[in-house]
């Protein structure tokens, strides 16, 4: 093995503006988050009286602790654990839903010869033009009408259906080449096996790329979760932090700010966090494919 | 080991174009059998239809003693080597070619004896553990037949294979194949576009064009007596010689010069391999030379006779060569054509 040496290249202007440009911008989108960890970091009376902290305090410990384990809400039944648990339920089987469904969809349209395939996927491909919030009534409406309000059937269900979902596996299968599956045929896998011992083997890079995309859209979930969960116990954490500043419109009592900012730390943890982890699968689905 | 026995086997598009005319033929046992000719001629069709991937419009498919036009590829009891390959990139070599016993429910130890086996033959067993990426396209290529040969199948089906291997891998892997295919003494039919393969490799070549087939014959048969102008313009490198000529009383003309040779009066078209003329002094076709192209062991005169197109191939003896030469044309080699059918006279 040849080892590779970089010539050390002299700094460019260009180079010293595209970094600042970069740095300019982490601080921007980082400052809000910074701020978010200081102003935890102090009680309930302070914010009231002094609104956003610059610097740390000394209640972070007992801020976070309050979020967590604490019962509250309207009816005292629901603390940010279960909260947390409730969102990664939906977030989870959003994603997992969605790509299920869209696969299957797609898996139909590209290898099928349905009479209406391409008529079948641009119908699905319009209901882009149709987001939850234009259809919100009638959804709710069968929703409730099939006794779903209030459970997680009820919270993941109706939002399952993805044409950006489908769109990007019918793309990802439209480009694996034909023989692939004329050499399964005559291996003797019928539809069933070439779907799961080729095709999702093959996609793995695409299911992680949209299961990131797909899985930080349901946990940001606010409107829907709002309409169709009245009952406390099926809270989300963006849901919940809501709840706890309400209370200033409500009651007498001092919001309890110093727990919302911590709830708002956690909330946003889960897809910080999988963002970092999957993220060389992400970029891989994206852009490339291993065929 | 099977034979093969086609009947008026055809084939038509819903749109009405016609791949593949009715055509009938026999395989025999052991038999590899090359189907050549210039894209788009149908003789991938054809081979897929032989493996069904395509459907069978007309007429009866049979290997061995069952007529398989309805059965799927997978109870052909075939095996088809792509010309991509078509691994499953996500498998290792030795699953790649185990997949398609595992569908079958043969036994891990079967399958594991099998492979081991097949692996051996290609030398491919310090590979078995390796992803298709990380092979060379010969490599890819033996994996491609291991996963053939691991099924024992009655007939091997070959689409092109060595098309994406450079020149030099491509002879080797055309031995390869060859003595692969004599040693399991399976039938194989074989697609390939490229006439040097076809010749060295068939028992017999099936020449088609525009979907029908124009030729079948041994290799040197197709060489020797071509059909058709087609097939004796597309077998060979460079291809032979066509001149348009005129038959008079027992003499056939070209332009002004006349080679006495057994004619029907009338046009004809004169055929003529370029490696079957000589330079001589005494010669009665005069040659205008244009061009030269040196092979090393020979070379390759361009040029025109009475107007016409012209190529010569002779030893190369470093002589420098003036513009206008004789040829001598070597009797017996000479081939007559219907000028407007382009069929054998």
């Amino acid at each position: 093995m040849t080892k590779i040496t970089h010539n050390k290249k002299p700094i460019r202007v260009s180079d010293l503006a595209d970094h600042a440009i970069l740095i300019a911008g982490a601080l921007l989108m980082l400052f809000p988050v910074y701020l978010a960890f200081t102003t935890t970091s102090h009680d309930n009376i302070t914010l009231a009286r002094e609104g956003l902290q610059f610097g740390f305090g000394d209640q972070m410990g007992a801020n976070f602790y309050a979020a967590m384990f604490e019962k509250g809400g309207f009816s005292e039944q629901i603390d940010g654990t279960s909260m947390l648990l409730n969102s990664l339920i939906l977030g989870i089987g959003f994603a997992f839903g969605k790509i299920v469904l869209s696969m299957a969809a797609a898996y139909a349209i590209v290898y099928f010869r349905l009479r209406f395939a391409t008529f079948a996927f641009w119908v699905i491909f319009t209901t882009i033009l149709l987001p939850l919030e234009v259809r919100i009534l009638p959804s709710y409406e069968v929703v409730t009408g099939l006794g779903m309000a209030n459970t997680y059937t009820g919270l993941i269900v109706p939002l399952l259906a993805s044409a950006t979902g489908t769109f990007f596996f019918r793309q990802f299968f439209l480009s694996v080449p034909e023989e692939l599956v004329e050499a399964a045929r005559i291996d003797g896998a019928g539809p069933g096996k070439f779907f799961i011992d080729i095709l999702v083997p093959l996609s793995r890079t695409m299911i992680a790329a949209i299961f990131i995309i797909m899985f930080v859209y349901g946990w940001n979930q606010y409107l829907w979760p709002t309409l169709i969960t009245t009952d406390e116990s099926l809270f989300t954490l963006v849901r919940g932090i809501k709840q706890i500043t309400q209370s200033i419109y409500e009651g007498n009592d001092i919001p309890e700010y110093g727990q919302a900012w911590a709830l708002a730390i956690i909330a946003m943890l889960p897809p910080v966090l999988i963002v970092i982890f999957f993220q060389s699968w992400f970029v891989k689905g994206l852009v490339e494919s291993e065929k | 080991m099977a034979t093969v026995s086609v009947t008026d086997i055809s084939k038509t598009y819903p749109n009405g174009a016609q791949a593949v005319h009715p055509a009938s033929f026999d395989i025999a046992d052991g038999e590899l059998i090359v189907l050549v000719g210039p894209s788009g001629c149908g003789k991938s069709t054809l081979l897929r239809m032989v493996a069904g991937l395509e459907d069978i419009t007309t007429g009866d498919l049979r290997i061995g003693d069952r007529v398989v036009n309805n059965l799927d590829p997978a109870e052909r009891d075939i095996a088809m080597v792509f010309q991509n390959y078509a691994l499953y990139p996500h498998m290792s070599v030795a699953k790649n070619m185990a997949y398609g016993l595992k569908n079958r429910g043969a036994t891990k130890d079967q399958i594991a004896a099998k492979v081991d086996e097949a692996a051996k033959m290609l030398s491919l067993t310090p590979l078995l553990d390796r992803r298709p990426s990380q092979l060379s396209g010969g490599q890819r290529q033996r994996v491609a037949m291991g996963r053939a040969i691991v099924r024992d199948p009655a007939l091997f089906l070959f689409d092109e294979p060595l098309s994406n291997l450079d020149a030099k891998l491509r002879h080797q892997m055309r031995v390869e194949i060859r003595n692969l295919q004599r040693r399991l003494n399976v039938t194989a039919m074989y697609v390939t576009h490229d006439q040097v393969e076809a010749m060295t490799m068939a028992d017999r070549i099936f020449v088609l064009n525009a979907g029908k087939i124009e030729q079948i014959g041994t290799p040197s048969e197709i060489y020797r007596t071509p059909a058709s102008t087609f097939v004796a313009s597309f077998m060979g490198a460079p291809p032979m010689n066509l001149v348009s000529a005129k038959g008079v009383g027992r003499q056939v003309l070209i332009g002004d010069s006349a080679i006495s040779h057994p004619c029907a009066d009338g046009d004809v078209t004169l055929g003529i391999r370029p490696e079957q003329v000589t330079l001589s002094d005494t010669g009665t076709i005069p040659f205008k030379l244009t061009l030269v192209e040196e092979l090393g062991a020979s070379r390759l005169l361009h040029g025109k006779i009475a107007g016409q197109d012209f190529v010569v191939n002779t030893p190369n003896d470093d002589a420098a060569l003036a513009d206008d030469l004789l040829l001598d044309f070597g009797l017996d080699a000479l081939h007559l054509f219907d000028a407007l059918t382009g069929q054998r006279l």
